[in-house]
């Protein structure tokens, strides 16, 4: 009886697959203006990273709604991880667990749009450089922008160092948002820290390839491609109440008080990493 | 005469009655020549170029003056014709084979541009001058920002050598506003041409059946129609807009989806490769440097001040680009019917294959 059932499900898989191939083939699709393709992201990049977010990493949201459900946001977070993955589980999460199921925008270095492939990666799934002018037109066309001051002073630290907060540079970010106007939304990420502990960094080899730092963890390079096989750790991702930028609206070109909102960012952000933490006494919890 | 050229605001807004036209031996010249020569207000337009324009553009340059004059021999003699306004639109963009190539190229878009602005300087009369420049003026970085306004400073110069000469364009009309304060300079940055008639170099190599792309990379491109182009200089020379402007077709298209919108085939190859390709005296398949930039790096300008000052909002990229592909049809490889049918014919055999194999289960 239920066989035939099953079998439309299967049909429409089918044909609702080939028509997306057909649509794709023709180029019948939108790319915004930073190269963004909202429909290969959600088709093909986001159900492969959810798979990494619920099954790999079984991570858990708090407090989300604390992003807003509508217009500009700046998200920042603390980064980590060796590779950047923890912006990824970020996008992720803005995605599936918010009701209005927003695109996070995520802002990369300029490594990052050097690199073949990477690059082209990128751009599809809504990075942009991490730049003002960028920023700003992000912000004002009223999207969910994520940031990662620490930049790879963050994703590169050493093992022992996890869950401490590196410099925030001078805060470009804050800067942006107090010209758009847009909140900032302090995010913690815990989990991130023990995916590939970096123990060590062979700087020449860097510089042969032209990377920020050639990471060794317990597996990399050792096991080769296996050594790439991120470690199975707990993840909680917590987002803070925002912080309203519009009194500072004046501002945006005081270097004081840039640094100084960059700074209070920066304290929220590791005192709810401390808190965060606390939930999560085993790292590979279930 | 003279007096009354830089008088009051409203003689200033009005049109120009003598202007000059660079560049009439091609297409956008002769047919901006000729509408410009079809308004009531406008007494007298001169085109100028080095060649004789060919015969297929002679119909309509019935009602312009043509004068033959190489601009990088001096252009003393268009001093005396009373000219108000003046269009620059003799620059390259590509080297043509028969005309000397790349130096030939490089003499005309530089020399002949720095010539002109010594004989614009000139004329008393003049209260308007319009210059073609590029989108290319931006150059080309890994540290751009996404899009470029207006004010954005280019961070490196660029490999390509229409970029650079459009940068050395610029400069020289940075020189002339500042001794001409009082004249009206209108520099148009255009994205690449694009329509059913235009014939660039990029356009001709986007219409072979297998487009070479840069392998990994991805670029965001940005086209203009000719028509919205044409529209945007008739406003400039009859209108009073002063300032630089991106002029390019709202929205982009990446190259991939550009190249399946028309139906070819992409085929990546290295960029060192390509660079090489490039770098051949007449560059091979057609290639530059200035396509290989644009092939790894992409361009898109924000259009916001175009739209705000002209009033008018060029049909974006997408549909100018569909524009171009319905005159390409013959070349296309892979077809929408065609992918449609290949559609059907595996629905049909997966519903085949499920049926016999039901009938057999049962």
């Amino acid at each position: 009886m239920t066989v035939p059932e099953v079998d439309d499900e299967f049909d429409e898989r089918v044909a609702a697959g080939l028509a997306f191939v057909r649509q794709r083939l023709s180029g019948q699709y939108q790319v915004d203006e930073f190269g963004f393709d909202a429909e290969l992201t959600d088709q093909v990049f986001q159900p492969v990273l959810r798979q990494l977010y619920r099954r790999w990493f079984r991570t858990e949201v708090i407090d989300v709604k604390n992003l807003p459900a509508d217009g500009g946001a700046l998200v920042v977070g603390n980064h980590s991880g060796t590779v950047a993955l923890d912006a990824l589980m970020l996008s992720v999460a803005c995605h599936d667990e918010h009701p209005a199921h927003r695109h996070l925008r995520l802002l990369g270095a300029d490594f990052v749009f050097r690199m073949p492939f990477v690059s082209e990666l990128a751009r599809k799934s809504g990075a942009t450089l991490a730049c003002n002018p960028d920023v700003e037109r992000l912000l004002e066309a009223e999207e969910l922008v994520g940031v990662f001051p620490e930049g790879f002073k963050g994703v590169g630290k050493h093992f022992v160092d996890r869950y401490k907060l590196q410099r925030f540079g001078r805060g470009g970010f804050v800067s942006a948002a107090l010209r758009t106007g847009k909140p900032i939304v302090p995010v913690a990420i815990v989990g991130a820290e023990e995916i590939y502990p970096l123990l060590g960094n062979i700087k020449p080899l860097a510089r042969l390839i032209g990377a920020p730092y050639f990471p060794v963890t317990p597996t990399f390079p050792w096991l080769g491609p296996l050594g790439m096989v991120p470690l199975p750790s707990k993840w909680l991702i917590r987002f803070g109440e925002p912080i309203d930028t519009t009194p500072y609206a004046d501002a945006a070109d005081d270097p004081a008080v840039v640094f100084n909102l960059a700074d209070q960012v920066r304290e929220t952000i590791q005192t709810m990493l401390h808190e965060t933490l606390e939930l999560r006494p085993d790292p590979f919890a279930p | 005469m003279t007096a009354v050229a830089n008088g009051s605001a409203a003689d200033r807004a009005r049109a120009p009655r003598v202007v000059i036209v660079t560049g009439v031996s091609r297409f956008l010249g002769a047919t901006i020549a000729a509408r410009i020569a079809a308004d009531p207000q406008v007494h007298k337009v001169v085109g100028v170029d080095r060649a004789d324009p060919p015969d297929e553009l002679a119909p309509l340059l019935r009602d312009v003056a043509v004068r033959r004059v190489d601009l990088t021999e001096g252009a003393s003699s268009l001093v005396k014709l009373g000219a108000e306004a003046l269009v620059h639109l003799a620059v390259m963009s590509s080297p043509d084979a028969e005309g000397g190539g790349r130096a030939a190229m490089k003499d005309q878009n530089v020399i002949g541009t720095l010539q002109l602005l010594a004989a614009c300087q000139q004329m008393p009369s003049l209260r308007r001058l319009v210059v073609r420049s590029s989108t290319a003026a931006y150059g080309v970085s890994f540290r751009d920002p996404a899009v470029f306004t207006e004010d954005t400073e280019p961070r490196d110069v660029p490999r390509g050598g229409y970029a650079r000469d459009i940068l050395d364009i610029e400069s020289y009309v940075r020189g002339f506003r500042r001794r001409r304060p009082e004249v009206t300079t209108t520099v148009l940055r255009f994205a690449p041409f694009i329509g059913p008639q235009a014939d660039t170099a990029l356009l001709k190599f986007l219409a072979r059946p297998a487009v070479p792309t840069v392998l990994g990379r991805d670029p965001r491109l940005q086209f203009i129609h000719v028509d919205d182009a044409l529209e945007i200089l008739r406003r400039s020379v009859l209108e009073d807009h002063q300032g630089t402007f991106n002029v390019a077709g709202p929205g982009t298209l990446t190259l991939s989806q550009a190249v399946r919108r028309s139906g070819r085939i992409a085929v990546p190859v290295l960029e060192p490769a390509m660079h090489a390709a490039a770098s051949f005296r007449r560059g091979v398949a057609g290639l530059s440097l200035d396509q290989v930039d644009l092939f790894v790096h992409g361009r898109v300008v924000d259009t916001a001040r175009l739209v705000r000052e002209y009033g008018f909002t060029p049909r974006s990229t997408a549909d100018a680009f569909d524009d171009f592909v319905r005159a390409q049809k013959p070349g296309a490889v892979i077809t929408p019917a065609l992918v449609a049918a290949t559609e059907q014919r595996m629905l049909d055999m997966i519903r085949s294959v499920r049926e016999t194999r039901g009938r057999a289960g049962r």
